[in-house]
């Protein structure tokens, strides 16, 4: 990805007369004021590089790599919090195979990160074309959208338990009131419902970075192009389609990888809203290798829990990397 | 799109005044609810009869409750703390790596990039089994160390990947030109890149503040003690005992933890969207 910029810009400069900046720049530097010592060093750009890179390798080394590798030992073995584990080959996998609340938290991860997903992206839309259009106070609104996304999640979430209250609920308050229910809604009580209530929630607080993602790549769009549309007899919804969405669908397509990863990999906002409850019915991947790993202290039982994220992140990394490429 | 052209106002209202009404208002409501909650006084929250949507006896005893029978002003001062220097860390790794990526020639930056964004990609929940066995083989479990080391993990990757892009729309010949003028390559990027690159760290910056305030898995896991805890964190575990939910502190505490990040938003809105999109674009 640096080198394809670096290349044009470095045929340009030679191109225009000036050869003694391309490759070694130091030739261009006169020898009596070239540095010595570590600063010499530093004008070669390979050491340099090395040394800007090494903080960060550094940090990414020992709190991702290591830990990740780590994360697969524990998943082959029996540790426990307390006492070291031993080799234990695919065990904690045939376990999890064979555990029904596993087998649940499956389902559940991939039906949350589908649907929420599938909302917020026509919600987003949505926003994000209402947004497009010129109103008063519309640097508020548009400031204002972004405030769920901001706040923290844990928050904003309890707000929304209590929302959610089975005794104090503001909505059944309401929908008792207008007479629309008899009878107070659980709203957390079951499995689907609550599935339902975290769907909810996490579109509530997604949407925004789809709203505004989308209109940064609304605003991209020529205003010419669907004039020229206009003229030619399309209609508003053919523009859309026709015109606006081809022109979007990159950014759309990043912005859908992001929020599937992110949603995928979830924790925070079911273990606040249903702690994986009622009955374990609402358990995800996150939450359940949480439950046994820390609750449970069963650490490799856990970890190899955690592991089953990996096969789907690594689909959408390489696909997202294939897709950068390509587009390069 | 760009003409005001809308038609009749009926036409206007269903297709923009009423949906931009809704979404407002859906997207706001939680905000009101924390708010009313944190000034009703308990009577008349546990009392279902009592209209919920307002009060005639604000009080604040929900805030005094969270002040004085809660650690919450150490939960605060622990958030702030942790945000600010592992924003800090992760500032400074990045701009350094994002600099080197962008603009140095070198074998491995293509794949050190790629390197960069996957670990961008890696999310909290794969690793925080295993990271709290390293968290505590390094000494730091239960201290500020604990997250402020392992925040970089998802800040630095996110840093490095914007302040790429930044200094990619950074014309090169800028910093050619002072190397002819005898400025050493070190000099060039301190004196001459970086300052360019202000706007791009700020971006980041105030990015990373808010993602580092929220955080909630790590700070969940690695610490335990109630004096050690960060505001999302406290809030959840300290306020609510067993199957009882003290809702009123814990919405003052939701309200108080969500509104410095509120601030610092409101004032950079334009830095947060760059960072946003600059974010997915890279």
């Amino acid at each position: 990805m640096a080198d394809q910029t670096i290349e044009p810009i470095l045929a340009k400069s030679a191109a225009s007369g000036a050869p003694a900046i391309a490759a070694p720049v130091v030739v261009a530097v006169p020898k009596s004021r070239r540095p010595r010592g570590l600063g010499h060093l530093l004008e070669q750009e390979h050491i340099l590089a090395g040394a800007l890179l090494a903080p960060t390798l550094v940090i990414l080394t020992l709190f991702i790599a290591y830990p990740f590798v780590l994360g697969i030992w524990l998943a082959v073995s029996d540790k426990v919090v307390g006492r070291p584990g031993n080799f234990v080959g695919l065990q904690n996998f045939w376990v999890n195979l064979n555990d029904t609340i596993f087998l649940r938290a499956f389902q559940n991860t991939f039906v949350y990160t589908f649907i929420a997903t599938a909302l917020k992206l026509a919600l987003g839309m949505g926003a994000a074309l209402l947004l497009n259009q010129h109103f008063r106070f519309k640097r508020i609104v548009r400031a204002g959208m972004l405030l769920p996304w901001i706040v923290p999640t844990v928050l904003s979430t309890l707000a929304w338990q209590w929302m959610f209250d089975a005794t104090f609920s503001v909505f059944n308050w309401m929908l008792l009131n207008v007479g629309l229910i008899s009878q107070r809604i659980l709203w957390l009580g079951d499995g689907t419902m609550a599935m339902g209530c975290l769907i909810l929630v996490n579109v509530w607080r997604g949407m925004p970075f789809f709203a505004i993602t989308l209109l940064a790549g609304l605003q991209t769009v020529n205003p010419d192009l669907h004039e020229a549309a206009e003229i030619d007899g399309a209609n508003a919804w053919q523009r859309y389609w026709r015109v606006t969405l081809p022109l979007i669908k990159p950014i759309m397509l990043v912005v859908v990888l992001f929020s599937m990863i992110a949603t995928f990999a979830d924790f925070q906002l079911i273990y606040v809203l249903t702690r994986g409850g009622p009955y374990s019915s609402t358990h995800v991947f996150g939450t359940y290798a949480y439950e046994i790993a820390m609750r449970a202290a069963k650490l490799g039982q856990g970890a190899s829990i955690s592991l089953f994220l990996f096969p789907f992140l690594l689909m959408v990394i390489v696909f997202q990397l294939w897709y950068i490429r390509r587009s390069d | 799109m760009a003409a005001p052209r809308y038609g009749s106002p009926l036409k206007r209202a269903v297709t923009f005044y009423i949906p931009l009404t809704v979404m407002v208002g859906t997207t706001l409501f939680p905000f009101y609810w924390m708010v009313i909650t944190s000034v009703r006084p308990d009577v008349e929250l546990y009392n279902v009869k009592m209209n919920p949507f307002f009060t005639l006896h604000p009080t604040l005893n929900h805030f005094y409750y969270l002040f004085e029978l809660t650690m919450f002003p150490r939960w605060a001062w622990n958030t702030l703390f942790i945000a600010v220097v592992s924003t800090g860390i992760s500032l400074f790794c990045g701009l350094l790596a994002g600099y080197a990526l962008a603009r140095l020639q070198f074998r491995l930056a293509p794949s050190l990039g790629t390197v960069i964004f996957i670990t961008y990609l890696v999310p909290p929940t794969l690793l925080f089994i295993p990271l709290g066995d390293v968290v505590k083989a390094f000494g730091i479990g239960d201290t500020p160390w604990a997250v402020i080391l392992t925040y970089p993990t998802f800040l630095i990757p996110f840093c490095t990947w914007l302040l790429m892009g930044y200094f990619k729309t950074i014309p090169r010949e800028i910093e050619d030109c002072a190397r002819i003028d005898g400025a050493s390559r070190l000099q060039a990027m301190i004196r001459i890149s970086f300052p360019l690159a202000v706007p791009g760290i700020l971006s980041a910056g105030i990015f990373a503040f808010t993602l580092s305030w929220n955080e909630f898995l790590y700070a969940l896991v690695f610490l335990s003690s109630p004096q050690q805890k960060t505001i999302p964190i406290g809030v959840f575990t300290e306020l609510v005992r067993g199957d009882v939910f003290y809702w009123g502190p814990l919405m003052a505490g939701a309200l108080l933890g969500s509104i410095p990040v509120a601030l610092v938003y409101s004032f950079f809105v334009e830095h947060y969207v760059t960072a946003l999109t600059g974010a997915v674009k890279g």
